[in-house]
């Protein structure tokens, strides 16, 4: 767990002072990966550089599982939490197995243990030890050097990590691969993580809560679909992007509005049948056929149901589109959309149906905590208005 | 020879004229010249290594601490007026530091000790200096933020990072020393300039070169030894020469 306590700094610059960080107070709960996000110049960089004293603070306190840090030797504190920034920083005139060993060298590791944790930590970012442990930094890609970059950061087994920006300096198709990566990893370390980004689709994949500051004060704390759905001010709203009820989808699964009702047809039954339960259930122009197990195996046409008689196992096309219980909606809607759908069946592991999801769910779902969050701020500024001047909660 | 290329032709020229002077120099009676003189070049030798040593040591151990102080974030203030007046000094020509140091210390090998210790010192604190600086501040970021002291930091991650520029420094700073011994001479410190400069006082040739060649070829073995030693020393990954 970290917790900042009115965490701020003041810069003294010849044109006067500069609060960089006003009064920041946010705790990141144990496990969960907290971004902080905002425009250059907005103060997360310096807060993150507050928890690890690279920029000391003005005032403010900074509590990591409960303990004050203050009062901790900054050699001490730094080596119990891993770091990793944009530039990497990879020591070049040291081999790989020499930059991941550098921490648990300085806490007095000895060798043996050490240079097994090198070969575990080359395990865990999923590069072939033997191949990379003797090489020098200056021989590796730049993906390549940002995993060691977190193996490094890793390697004595911290708590708690900063990572300033890491992947901000990595080509987009290998960052989303290392994001992934990262995303996997932290399953398994369950580490509490303050992560610098100025990418609000980066800190949608990888926040577990999102911070959004500006000049220098934290605008908003919230998890993202929070964030999305009920962006605090015009300024949050405007650096989330008008498309925010897109970004949504990333983070909701299938699962979560999947409905159990779905019409389906049979082999045997009639394409009458068909038509039936086409026009029953509002679908548009097509039904899903599944076998005994309930898999799918194929779609009816409406055209075809209308025109044509006989058994819906003589007259099936293609094999229908579906997606799985932990899909995103993202993955769904991109489906509706390139297969002029407005409904699609989802299946479970074993590839049976077990339900649909609607367009109409899927705005429906979006839709809701538009119009709570509408409604609340509704009620918020009566409230304010009867008794002004009311703080804010 | 239909199959012998430009680099080979070239070096079979070069091997014929070696030879070609040597056979000239032999029947000319040169040889035999220079051989009178080796007694002569071997004494002065050891005496010009000796000033060579004693000044670049001491400039070394003195100007590598210099460097390394003037580079802390406690020295900032002063780092840089310290290297405007350092640099100042390096245009000084040598010839006048050691006229100087005569002059404030009498003649012998200490007033010649010292004014090439100043003369070497200059190339040698301005690298060390330079490379500190020039360390990337991503490198001293990460290196205080995973926890290293001030310490660590500067013995295991400026330092190696900024050796080739500081043995660049001392490569610079030997040749001029080796160079300048010479002129030692002119003080009373004795060594090769003594047969240098003798010899165009009396107009002797052969008494000159046997000066200056062993200078020549004292300056381009102490040069190859210092990159030798570099090569060896700077760790691999920032190791231009055996990237």
């Amino acid at each position: 767990m970290i917790r900042l306590d009115n965490l701020t700094k003041v810069f003294d610059t010849p044109k006067g002072a500069v609060t960089a960080a006003d009064h920041i107070s946010m705790e990141v709960p144990s496990g969960e990966i907290c971004i902080l996000l905002g425009p250059s110049g907005c103060g997360k960089t310096t807060t993150l550089k507050m928890i690890n004293r690279i920029i000391r603070p003005t005032s403010g306190k900074v509590f990591i599982n409960g303990e004050d840090t203050t009062s901790l030797d900054t050699q001490d504190l730094r080596r119990n939490i891993g770091y990793v920034i944009q530039q990497i920083g990879l020591f070049p005139n040291m081999t790989i197995e020499e930059n991941i060993t550098v921490v648990p060298k300085l806490l007095g590791w000895d060798k043996a243990k050490y240079r097994e944790r090198a070969r575990e930590m080359m395990h865990m970012i999923a590069l072939e030890p033997d191949a990379f442990l003797k090489r020098y930094p200056s021989e590796l890609s730049g993906g390549q050097q940002q995993r060691i970059g977190v193996a490094r950061a890793l390697a004595a087994d911290p708590p708690v990590m900063l990572m300033d920006e890491p992947f901000g300096a990595i080509d987009p198709i290998n960052r989303a691969v290392i994001q992934d990566e990262f995303l996997k990893m932290q399953q398994e370390l369950n580490k509490t993580i303050m992560f610098v980004s100025h990418d609000i689709d980066e800190a949608i994949k990888m926040g577990d809560r999102i911070a959004i500051f500006r000049a220098g004060k934290l605008v908003q704390y919230s998890e993202p679909d929070e964030l999305l759905a009920a962006p605090k001010n015009d300024f949050v709203e405007s650096f989330l992007g008008e498309d925010r009820a897109l970004k949504r989808l990333n983070l909701v699964k299938v699962r979560d509005l999947a409905s159990e009702e779905i019409g389906l047809v049979r082999p045997d039954d009639t394409l009458a049948d068909a038509l039936d339960r086409i026009e029953s259930y509002g679908y548009q122009n097509s039904i899903v056929m599944v076998n005994d197990k309930r898999q799918p195996v194929g779609i009816i046409n409406a055209a075809v149901a209308r025109t044509t008689q006989g058994h819906c196992r003589d007259h099936y096309q293609s094999v229908p589109v579906v997606v799985s219980l932990d899909d995103d909606l993202r993955k769904v809607a991109s489906l509706m959309f390139a297969n002029d759908m407005t409904w699609v069946p989802c299946v479970d592991d074993d590839g049976r149906i077990v339900g649909q999801v609607t367009q109409r769910a899927i705005t429906h779902h979006l839709g809701s905590r538009y119009r709570a969050h509408s409604k609340r701020e509704g009620d918020a500024s009566a409230a304010e208005a009867a008794s002004s001047p009311a703080t804010k909660e | 020879m239909p199959t012998l290329n430009l680099s080979g032709a070239i070096r079979l020229l070069v091997l014929l004229a070696v030879f070609l002077a040597g056979v000239w120099s032999q029947a000319s009676g040169l040889i035999d010249e220079f051989i009178f003189y080796l007694p002569d070049v071997q004494y002065l030798v050891v005496q010009h290594l000796w000033l060579t040593v004693m000044s670049g040591c001491l400039a070394i151990l003195v100007a590598i601490p210099l460097g390394i102080l003037l580079s802390r974030p406690s020295m900032a203030r002063v780092a840089e007026p310290a290297m405007q007046v350092l640099n100042v000094g390096t245009t000084i020509p040598t010839l006048a530091v050691l006229a100087l140091s005569m002059s404030f210390l009498g003649i012998g090998t200490v007033p010649a000790v010292f004014g090439l210790f100043v003369a070497t010192l200059l190339p040698i604190t301005r690298n060390t200096y330079t490379g500190l600086k020039g360390v990337d501040p991503a490198l001293m970021e990460a290196a205080a933020g995973i926890g290293m002291s001030p310490t660590q930091r500067l013995l295991r991650v400026e330092l190696p990072n900024a050796l080739y520029v500081i043995f660049a420094g001392i490569r610079t700073a030997l040749a001029i020393n080796i160079g300048t011994v010479p002129l030692a001479f002119l003080i009373g410190a004795g060594g090769l300039g003594e047969l240098i400069f003798t010899g165009i006082a009396l107009y002797d040739t052969v008494m000159m070169l046997a000066g200056a060649i062993p200078t020549a070829l004292l300056a381009i073995a102490v040069d190859m030894l210092i990159a030798i030693t570099a090569f060896l020393l700077v760790p691999r990954g920032v190791n231009p020469s055996r990237a």
